[in-house]
């Protein structure tokens, strides 16, 4: 089967035909890129604790399997059962069979990119497990049966009518009554009952620390802990590129992860996990799904340093007013645009493109991903991998010709000046008419550059030789 | 010092007087400069969009055209940042390394290289806006980036505020892009054209009657944003207030 390449350009369009809703998510980001900047002005080691951060992250990177073993060595020793999956396909069957074995039918869980990596839901809703999430912009994206579009605030493109609609809908409450105490009321009302009544608990998790065998889980809700810990069985899943060396690694990341994403100092909730509560039982899945592969490309690798703090997302101009269903994709934004190529580089060709590479997405990086250098790598290997669309190919590859031969490139410049009112022929291609759908033409002008050179600096010289000789 | 002045290819057609006034600015201070007459472009467009291998020719007439020079001035952040940091589709020998060492902005060469003190015949009696494109901003670092909170410093205000009668208006979101992007502009084109209007809002809110830039490929842009959504800002290149251009 083809895979057609998401158009996010086509999407983004969509999103901004809708002034509230654009107006909302860009402001509301652009809100939390300053508070993050105030939190950067609060410490003044935040580069340095950026440098270690990435430091950390690469040591570990570059000697992941012992620590992975040293890991899972320390964790059986807490009495956790430790599963290793190859891909979603592989994390979805470990977690059914586990559920299975407990005859759970319902599972609470709390937010996890990588369960939405390996479509969780999907699998085991036909397998008769109820799955509920807990966080509550995950929540009311599982109600709208969409995925998040933010990786910390899952459902930021929506307004609160929206979010009244669809708990209408879903728990039968009034469609007009949209204040934020009532709704959050009706969440708590309908999610209560679940989560008291649930057999089986998921997390996802933040850090995995290999020196103790213990991870740690950032929320603000408290979602997590209760997933937790309410019911007696509970389920982790995590990336494998979420481990850390040392219980003291924590004292870099802990500060850097919520003053990045939200700008608050620390998440609400910061709980370390040490192994199965008593009469409880405790597993870990460990998610490779392709981040091996990603660890053997020279120029990408260090996109596994990410700690999904959203701060690339914030501060993205082309996100900001594109929302991160314009993705298409699991990971949306900047880092979404280096990561997901690497899960499907044809369906995911155009989103290196969806960004002018600007570079503050590398710049608020907690870990110092180089986000936009590798924006600029991908584009190359895409076009190596014949990924560009046919047409810009042969733009590209017709400009590069013109632009090698000097004579060829005057005369189309030259169009200009005999019919000022237009473009050089050789930008007048129907490719690029889009740019005066919004926008005016640069006005036309007597001369260019060059005819006025000849006639102000050439002429003068040649005459002012001509005197000399 | 032999200067060689590179005029980008949309200077060249669409803003000549940005070129001019670099050119009588260098001069003014007392600069040998020379325009090659065969120089198109430096390649940023082709390599850019990822077709590196389509950049070759443009980059090897490029060399070809500014070898023989000490340095190399254009009134482009983004071109002298493709040059810089990205000119990779030919061989690096010593010729194409010593154009790539050598390639300077203008706002950089007047501040790092010239240190000029004063532009005795500029004077602009108007609240300006600066627009720093993200080349300049992030690649080549002629100012300071909000997003690491270091100490302020900004080359292009630096020059500026030598300039007789000039104010400034701030912006809410000074380093945002304004949404240019090269061929983003036109694969992108509702976002681009978004950014780029927020962007001239932002300016004309603060007050500003111009919008100022050292690089006119984005001032192309948010000029065409302005005009199509009624925002009354006008756009000069900082060569033509240095040059002492009075409107």
């Amino acid at each position: 089967m083809k895979v057609k390449p998401v158009n996010h350009a086509k999407a983004a369009e969509e999103f901004l035909d809708d002034a509230p809703h654009l107006t909302f998510h860009d402001e509301r980001l652009w809100d939390m890129r300053q508070k993050r900047d105030q939190q950067m002005h609060l410490l003044p080691e935040w580069q340095e604790l950026r440098s270690r951060a990435s430091a950390i992250k690469e040591h570990t990177l570059a000697n992941l399997p012992e620590y992975l073993e040293q890991f899972e060595a320390n964790a059986k020793k807490n009495g956790i059962h430790v599963h290793w999956a190859a891909d979603g396909a592989e994390h979805n069957r470990i977690v059914g069979e586990i559920l299975e074995k407990h005859g759970a039918k319902s599972l609470i869980k709390s937010k996890s990119m990588v369960t939405e990596e390996c479509d969780m839901r999907a699998y085991l809703e036909p397998r008769g497990v109820t799955v509920t999430e807990t966080d509550l912009g995950e929540r009311i994206q599982q109600l709208d049966g969409q995925m998040p579009s933010h990786i910390v605030v899952p459902a930021v493109h929506k307004l609160v009518p929206d979010v009244a609609k669809i708990f209408a809908k879903n728990y039968n409450t009034d469609p007009n009554d949209d204040s934020p105490q009532s709704l959050a009321e009706s969440q708590r009302m309908a999610a209560r009952p679940v989560i008291l009544t649930a057999d089986s608990g998921m997390t996802g998790g933040n850090f995995l620390v290999a020196e103790t065998g213990t991870f740690v889980v950032c929320t603000n809700e408290g979602n997590a802990d209760l997933s937790a810990t309410v019911p007696n069985l509970h389920i982790a899943t995590l990336g494998i590129e979420r481990i850390v060396p040392r219980m003291a690694d924590m004292g870099v990341f802990i500060r850097l992860l919520s003053r990045s994403a939200l700008g608050s100092p620390i998440t609400q909730y910061t709980t370390h996990f040490r192994g199965p509560q008593k009469g409880g039982e405790m597993h870990i899945v460990l998610v490779d799904n392709g981040r091996s592969a990603r660890l053997g490309m020279e120029e990408f690798w260090t996109s596994l340093k990410c700690i999904r703090c959203g701060a690339c997302m914030n501060t993205c101009p082309v996100y900001r007013r594109s929302g991160g269903l314009s993705y298409g994709a699991v990971y949306s934004g900047p880092i979404g645009a280096i990561i997901d190529p690497t899960f499907n580089e044809r369906k995911y060709s155009t989103l290196p493109f969806a960004s002018t590479m600007n570079g503050s997405c590398t710049n608020v990086c907690p870990v110092k991903i180089n986000i936009h250098e590798q924006l600029y790598k991908w584009r190359r290997v895409l076009v190596e991998h014949h990924e560009l669309p046919f047409v810009k190919r042969e733009i590209m590859h017709m400009a590069g010709k013109l632009m090698g031969q000097p004579t060829l490139y005057r005369t189309a410049i030259n169009g200009t000046e005999v019919a000022l009112s237009t473009l050089p022929r050789f930008v007048l291609y129907n490719w690029l008419n889009p740019w005066g759908k919004h926008r005016e033409l640069p006005h036309p002008v007597k001369q260019t550059f060059h005819t006025w050179y000849k006639q102000n600096r050439l002429k003068n010289k040649k005459e002012s030789q001509g005197g000399k000789a | 010092m032999k200067i060689g002045l590179f005029i980008p290819c949309y200077i060249d057609a669409f803003y000549p007087n940005a070129g001019i006034a670099t050119l009588e600015l260098l001069e003014k201070l007392g600069q040998d400069v020379e325009y090659p007459m065969d120089q198109t472009c430096c390649g940023q467009p082709m390599a850019n969009s990822g077709c590196n291998s389509d950049a070759a020719a443009a980059e090897a007439l490029f060399v070809r055209n500014f070898a023989k020079y000490d340095a190399i001035v254009m009134p482009s952040g983004s071109c002298t940042h493709h040059v810089r940091d990205n000119f990779d589709a030919i061989p690096q020998t010593e010729e194409v390394k010593h154009v790539r060492k050598n390639t300077f902005e203008l706002v950089e060469f007047l501040h790092d290289i010239l240190k000029v003190e004063e532009f005795p015949w500029a004077e602009f009696p108007h609240k300006v806006g600066l627009h720093n494109s993200c080349g300049t901003l992030r690649a080549l670092r002629t100012a300071s980036m909000s997003e690491l909170g270091e100490p302020y410093f900004s080359k292009p205000m630096d020059l500026l505020t030598k300039v007789k009668g000039i104010s400034f208006a701030t912006p809410k979101r000074p380093d945002e892009c304004c949404g240019f992007g090269g061929t983003f502009s036109v694969t992108e084109e509702a976002v681009s054209a978004r950014m780029g209007l927020d962007k001239v809002k932002d300016h004309y809110q603060a007050g500003a009657e111009y919008i100022v830039s050292a690089d006119t490929s984005c001032t192309m842009h948010q000029q065409g944003c302005a005009e199509r959504g009624g925002v009354p800002i006008r756009f000069i290149h900082i060569a033509e207030i240095l040059n002492g251009a009075r409107s």
